[in-house]
């Protein structure tokens, strides 16, 4: 007979060890998300309707789609998200660049980064949107301008992520690197930009969401059509039913953004466990 | 191709870690460095491979590399050092595409060199599919991918687990008496010492002096577990390290 059995026959009091462990590890459950968005539509669906919202407060949900339906069906949506795509990608596309560029210069050149950090630290905190009329002092009223505010905006958060995850990277792997006989050039390429990716993906989340963002301010200037045209005019007339439709537009502009990264970090960094 | 160690003294931050070690690594031959913990033996490493530069004294080269040697003085780290986002095969062609071997030629080398660490059917995998053994032997391989001529291995072992150490160990005696290499072995393993190396050099705690060299002269291939001679060797080095690695233990660690 085996202990526990023997322990368990004699008169001493028994009591099986209480769990405690566990917690603490969130996963992700599949469809929540939706569920949530759904459910919270549906109660402000009824909230109009029932009329405990009132249509001042918020728009009906349904009168939102609606709205979305007929800028769809109209051909107007695409009149809008075509210069507010181009100015959202060249826009970033030349930020995120040059911010990836800069952060590996500062991660890797001690002048560099004693020279650029405060210059980088300094522009941060800047609205940029308050620096809009001197771009367009700078490059005028049309597209160069909107480019120029949404790079410098996706700039610096990518610079700051980037240089965090250079200086991440583990220094063994450079060492071994040079142990091998590796150019610079070759530790750069190979070792360090690979090792930094991880970080620059996920500091390239926030400064995509920045660059929607400013996308928005960048047409509040001189811009007929774009998405953030649209919003600020439906604003400015009170029409929130259309203010809405513009604010979908943007949060699925998000949402796209984000599930493409996230999608570029599985193929990238299948090697992460 | 011979290297020998000239009176080399080194300080981190003011404080003397290695004092006027001078030693000879012969070729063909396995030098093996112990002493207690923080006596600068890992520094002692990486001076010798250039990955430091010493305050004084030098590490001289005698003779040029043998033909075929991409990368004369070769790492094999304790924590392996592999890319995570390379496979296998990956790792090691990293170190021959910088000189120019790609293709063909560097197919032949990587399968020659997993076949030598018996890691031919994973060439494909990634690191963190590996065993901490496995991993060590992908090092190894790499390291043998560049056809050194000297190996200096950096406590290779001691982040592996106790059987593990086993196996590896019996692989490294072979892949040696397959083809010798010379090698520079740093260890605080007693055991590993003398089964591995033709010299052993003991180091005193920091800063670190050469306190003896001990020459074992029995061949690898005839050094197995529970070997007189060895046993007696290793008590030996134990009496000599005891003292050095209570005091050690005593310090108070400001670096």
């Amino acid at each position: 007979m085996s202990d526990a059995t023997l322990a368990r026959s004699g008169q001493v009091p028994t009591r099986k060890v209480a769990f405690r462990g566990g917690g603490f590890r969130p996963v992700a459950k599949r469809g929540i998300g939706f569920v949530v968005f759904v459910a919270l539509l549906l109660v402000i669906e009824w909230g109009t309707r029932a009329g405990w919202i009132g249509n001042l407060t918020l728009p009906r949900p349904s009168d939102v789609g609606q709205t979305l339906w007929a800028l769809a069906e109209s051909g107007q949506l695409w009149v809008h998200m075509q210069p507010s795509l181009t100015r959202l990608v060249v826009g970033s596309l030349l930020g995120v660049s040059l911010g990836v560029a800069v952060g590996v210069l500062i991660g890797l050149f001690s002048y560099a980064r004693a020279g650029l950090v405060p210059l980088v630290a300094a522009l941060f905190p800047i609205p940029k949107i308050a620096l809009l009329p001197l771009f367009v002092i700078w490059f005028g009223i049309d597209e160069a301008s909107k480019y120029a505010l949404i790079a410098l905006g996706t700039f610096t958060p990518t610079v700051v992520s980037t240089y965090g995850a250079v200086d991440n990277v583990d220094r063994t792997l450079i060492r071994m690197g040079q142990s091998f006989g590796l150019t610079w050039w070759s530790i750069v390429r190979k070792i360090v930009v690979p090792g930094a990716l991880p970080g620059i993906l996920s500091g390239l989340r926030v400064s995509l969401a920045i660059g929607i963002i400013l996308l928005v301010a960048a047409e509040m200037l001189g811009a007929e059509y774009g998405i953030g045209a649209y919003i600020l005019q439906a604003g400015s007339l009170y029409d929130l039913e259309k203010l809405f439709a513009g604010v979908v537009i943007l949060s699925a502009l998000g949402v796209l953004t984000s599930s493409g990264i996230g999608l570029i970090e599985r193929r990238l960094l299948r090697w992460r466990a | 191709m011979k290297l020998a160690l000239e009176q080399i003294t080194h300080h981190y931050a003011g404080l003397p870690v290695l004092e006027d070690i001078s030693l000879s690594i012969p070729a063909g031959e396995i030098l093996c460095i112990i002493g207690p913990s923080g006596c600068g033996k890992s520094t002692l490493l990486r001076l010798i491979g250039g990955l430091e530069r010493p305050d004084f004294g030098q590490v001289l080269q005698l003779g040029e590399p043998p033909e075929g040697c991409l990368n004369p003085l070769t790492y094999v780290f304790q924590d392996f050092a592999l890319l995570p986002w390379r496979s296998v095969g990956g790792n090691i062609s990293l170190v021959l595409e910088d000189h120019g071997i790609r293709g063909r030629q560097a197919d032949e080398i990587i399968e020659d060199v997993l076949a030598r660490t018996k890691l031919s059917d994973f060439r494909k995998a990634l690191p963190r599919q590996l065993s901490g053994g496995m991993k060590q032997r992908v090092a190894i391989a790499r390291a043998l991918a560049v056809k050194p001529a000297v190996m200096l291995l950096d406590e290779p072992l001691s982040a592996l687990d106790a059987q593990t150490r086993e196996l590896l160990m019996d692989d490294l005696l072979a892949l040696w008496t397959r083809q010798p290499f010379s090698g520079v072995y740093v260890t605080h393993n007693l055991a590993e010492a003398v089964r591995l190396g033709h010299r052993i050099a003991v180091l005193s705690r920091r800063p670190g002096k050469v306190r003896e060299i001990i020459e074992i002269d029995l061949p690898l291939e005839e050094r197995h577990h529970g070997h007189a001679r060895l046993d007696e060797v290793q008590a030996h080095l134990w009496s000599l390290m005891k003292q050095e690695a209570m005091a050690a233990d005593q310090e108070l660690l400001d670096v």
